[in-house]
Order: structure tokens, then sequence, then C-alpha cells
């Protein structure tokens, strides 16, 4: 299985060739709501990358130290999404103590970094994949940072387009969409580059 | 294994993670999100010393310093803004579509906005420390017209009120159907300063006005109702020019303050209300106008219909109120104007005074947004 596969292998995949939103399609939600300026893109990118790191750490601990032991396996999807869950508040609380501009800026998407798939996602791939633990913090940590480069770019290029003009019945969600099919196209030319499965 | 113990282990270890995690949150939030205790400094005299980590206007309006806000905090009516002298960081985007670039230069903040993490020093107008909230009851609901009521409140606690003719109190709507919050909504007063223990309000109803709907169908008399207050610049300055009263609808009441005011301390000075309305089904409180004409030194009610019907048999004026104005008015000297009414109307009224050679700086106006 994946027992050999260095981690730095799997850093750069996360990042590049098996980027969780290009190529796996999770974490659209706020992508597409976000993306409108570079700042706050900055802004949520950083939150995700760190509840990412964190949350693959942590339920890769709660995977192997408390559902595999007692035969719990089946009940992992609760048990992520509750230390996601817990984790993120954690985090709200950090910030709006550090930059009230940011989480002003941010606003409700900070907390629906809870129910946003590719952190539940990278959770339940490094599980299906059998990371070992330091693979499993460098995926969280290399999808973190993949969601963020493809966010950052998504947000540069709608805001250079503010000055394009996308046709009526396109624009907003229509043309974001559709701009992200052409990024993915482009990603999808990695596929197969690195094996991490 | 056997079904039961895996079902209990499941539970049991389910419980165990969210108990736990649980406790740590209880942890952070009286650690990372406690902010102790901050202290205000009002005006660089009084200080407060509150729990912080909430807006600075629901933190003053505990102390009883209240600042005036219609939409009770949510950053929707940029009412409740105030100078803030020591550093809290820059301005908010909720913040900025409320803030003007001459007040972004005195650091005017929306405090609303504003959460209080450390000590702050601030600076808001002595007339908000008159401010005060009452417990009124209604003693009476009475129909002016069709579509303004006249609304009579009692004093119960505290019993007296203490304003300046043309100033207004905001009216406190509790949940019900149109809104699951309680909201505020500025009505100005009706009665003059001499009846202290009462606030009479003329309310015009909005077609699907949350207050509005509220005081028309499910307001009566012997009810509670809580309104803060005064507030608001809207006053008659004390000089001997004469006095041009303009107004339309429920803008009747502020002047209907002052003129009885006037009444009271036998002011002479030459006063014209021009009252703009469509048809004498909009016309309210004609006879006691009348009145005040032979009772005061020098004052003429003249109002003016738009659109009168025909089984009206009007016989006054006639026309857009701005119309009416500039007919009546010859001359701008030593003449001040003081209007409330819709924006619309003032604008245009504004245009027809200066017009007519009254200066800027002697009119003033209370828009009823």
């Amino acid at each position: 299985m994946s027992g050999g596969i260095a981690f730095y292998a799997i850093f750069f995949a996360a990042i590049f060739t098996n980027n969780i939103l290009l190529t796996n399609y999770l974490g659209m939600c706020s992508f597409l709501a976000v993306s409108r300026e570079v700042s706050t893109s900055e802004g949520l990118g950083g939150a995700v990358i760190f509840v990412m790191t964190a949350t693959s750490m942590l339920n890769w601990l709660a995977y192997h130290y408390i559902l595999i032991p007692l035969g719990l396996v089946y009940l992992r999807y609760i048990v992520f999404i509750v230390i996601i869950a817990a984790f993120v508040q954690l985090v709200e609380m950090v910030i709006e103590r550090i930059s009230d501009k940011l989480y002003a800026s941010l606003g409700i998407f900070l907390p629906l970094i809870t129910v946003n798939c590719a952190i539940l996602g990278a959770s339940l791939f490094m599980v299906i994949r059998n990371y070992t633990f330091i693979n499993s913090v460098f995926y969280g940590m290399g999808s973190g940072i993949g969601w963020t480069i493809a966010i950052i770019a998504m947000a540069g290029i709608r805001q250079k387009m503010a000055r394009s003009r996308v046709p009526k019945g396109l624009s907003g969600a229509g043309i974001t969409l559709i701009i992200a099919g052409i990024m993915a196209l482009a990603f999808m030319g990695f596929s197969g580059m690195i094996k991490i499965t | 294994m056997a079904l039961i113990p895996q079902l209990l282990i499941g539970i049991g270890a389910i419980s165990a993670v969210t108990t736990v995690l649980a406790i740590i949150m209880v942890i952070a939030d009286a650690t990372i999100a406690n902010y102790g205790d901050v202290q205000i400094k009002i005006n660089d005299d009084k200080e407060v010393t509150i729990e912080g980590g909430r807006p600075l206007l629901s933190s003053l309006m505990e102390e009883k310093i209240f600042i005036p806000s219609a939409c009770g905090g949510r950053g929707s009516c940029g009412l409740c803004k105030v100078k803030v002298t020591s550093d809290v960081g820059d301005y908010l985007p909720t913040e900025l579509p409320w803030i003007s670039e001459e007040e972004k230069a005195e650091n005017i903040r929306l405090s609303c906005q504003l959460k209080l993490k450390k000590d702050i020093a601030i600076q808001i107008p002595d007339e908000l420390f008159n401010v005060r909230e009452y417990e009124c009851e209604v003693a009476s609901l009475v129909d002016l017209t069709y579509d303004i009521k006249q609304v009579n409140l009692h004093l119960r606690e505290p019993s007296e009120i203490k304003f300046k003719a043309g100033q207004y109190v905001q009216f406190q709507v509790p949940e019900y159907e149109l809104t699951s919050e309680s909201i505020y909504r500025a009505y100005s007063m009706a009665s003059q300063p001499s009846r202290i223990n009462e606030v009479e309000l003329e309310i015009r109803l909005i077609p699907n006005g949350i207050c509005t709907t509220y005081v028309f169908e499910h307001l009566k008399e012997g009810d509670t109702v809580t309104i803060n207050g005064p507030y608001g610049d809207f006053h008659l300055h004390e000089t001997d020019a004469r006095i041009i009263f303009i107004a339309g609808g429920s803008g009747n009441a502020p002047v209907k303050s002052m003129l009885y005011n006037m009444l009271e301390t036998n002011s002479p000075r030459e006063t014209l209300y021009f009252f703009g309305a469509r048809a004498v089904r909009d016309l309210f409180l004609v006879d006691e106008m009348k009145e005040l004409e032979s009772k005061l030194a020098n004052f003429r009610y003249i109002p003016a219909l738009s659109e009168p019907l025909p089984e009206d048999n009007w016989k006054g004026e006639t026309g857009l109120i701005t119309d009416v104005l500039d007919r009546h008015i010859t001359s701008g000297e030593n003449t001040e104007a003081y209007l409330c009414g819709s924006p619309g109307m003032i604008d245009a009224a504004i245009a027809v005074l200066t017009k007519n050679g009254i200066h800027e700086d002697n009119i003033y106006y209370d828009k009823f947004a």
C-alpha cells in the first residue's frame, strides 16, 4: 500500500498533481463565494491550511488510537466531523482575538470551514489510502496549500475579470465555475505523474 | 463481538470524544475568548468598567448610556456613530459603507460593530447623557386620518421626560409576526416639552412597515411600550427671525410641538406653516391650527393640496407645496425655515427657499426616511 511513499512526494502531489480542489473537486462552496478578493482569499486560505493540517493529525490519532482498537471504524464520519467542528470553533476564537478585521471580512465563511468537504475529504482520503502519521500531516498541509493556491489564483483572475465584458447570464457563479473547469483541465495534465495511493 | 457490548462501547467512545472536546471548548472560551474587564473613558471625564468582548453599543446601553440606533446593533442603520480617541484598529468592512471621509478623519466609528477588547476612550455629545429608557402605557390611540394615528403615551417609569420641542424618541417594537427580534424606529414628539409626563407621537402607516403595522394592527390602549430618548438636533433657534415651517404627513409632529411651545413662551415671532397634502382626507388637526392662529401673536396656517378631489370643494391653496411656497414667499430677509417630511419634499423645498433668498445656514430640516 502506501507505506513506502515518501512524505515529500505526497506533499508535492497534494499541492499540484492531486490538488484537492481542482482534481478531486472538493471544497467548492467557499471557493466560489470567497474568491472575489485576493486579500480575503489569502485570509481564508491560511485558516484552511491550519485547519486541514491540524485536523488531519487529530483525526489520524483518533482513528488509530480510538476507533480501530475499539472496532468502531464505522463511526469515523461522526468522530471526524465532531473533531473538525470543535477545532474550527477554536480557530474562530483565536482569529477574533488576533484580528478583528480578518474576522469581520471572513464573516460567515469562517464557521463554514467546518462543512468544507475538502477538510473531511482530506481526512477520509488519508484513512482510505492508509497513510502513516507523517504522511497524513504532510497530506493535510499539502492539500490545504493546494486549496489556497487554487483560491488565490481564482481571486486574481476574478479581480482582473472585473474589467472584462462577461455575458450577463454568466456573471457571478457561472463564469467562476467555467474558469474553475478550465483550471481543472490544466491540472488534469498532471494526472498520474506521482503515485500517492 | 456481541451487539450490546459493541453498542455500549460505541456510545461510550463517542460520548468520551465529544465530552473531551466540549471541555476544551469551555476552557478556550474562558481564556482565548475572554477579554476580561475593559475600561471605557467617556469625554475625558466619566469612566465605566465593563465586561469586554461585546460591541461598544450594547456595552454602553447596559450602563444606561443610550447611543441612537434604529436597527438595534445589526449595522444596517448607521446611526450609532461615536468618536473614538484611542486606538482601536482599522475600520471594519461592515463600518465602511456608513463612514464618510470627514468622519474618518475624526476617527468616528460605528459603535455596534466595534468589539471592546481593550481599554477605550470615546467622546459623545453631552445631550446623550440625558437619554433614558422609559416604560410607558398607551393612554389613547386616535385616528387622525385614514393612515395617520396619534399615539398618546403616559410615562410610568421614569415618569418625567425633559426635551426640546422638535426632538424624537425611539419606539421599541417587540418580536411579533413581522420581526424575530425587537427593533427600534424613530418618531418625533408631537407633545410640547411642558407635558412632562406624556409623549405624543404621530405615526403614519407604511405598507409592510414593521413598526407601523405593529402600531396599527396590534397596539391597544393600556399596552406597555418602551421608548428611549430624547434624541435629535432639530429644534427652534433663539432668534427673532421670521419662521417658516414646511411639513407633510407625520412631519407635523415636531412642528406641533414647536408651535405649542411658542404659545406657552409667548413667542412674538411671525410664523408661517405650509402643510402639504394630497386631498382633504390627508389633512388633520385643522381646527387646532386655526385656533392657534388666533392665540399666537402672528401665526398663519397654510394647508396646500396637490390633488384635491372634486367632492372636497377645496377653496384653499392648490398645487405642489413647493409651488405654493414660491407664491407666498417674496423675500428671504431675516427668515429661518424648518422642514420635516420625506427627503424628496425637503430637497425640493430647500431649492425654492434658497431661490427666494433664504440662506442655506438658516434652513433646518429633519428628513423622515
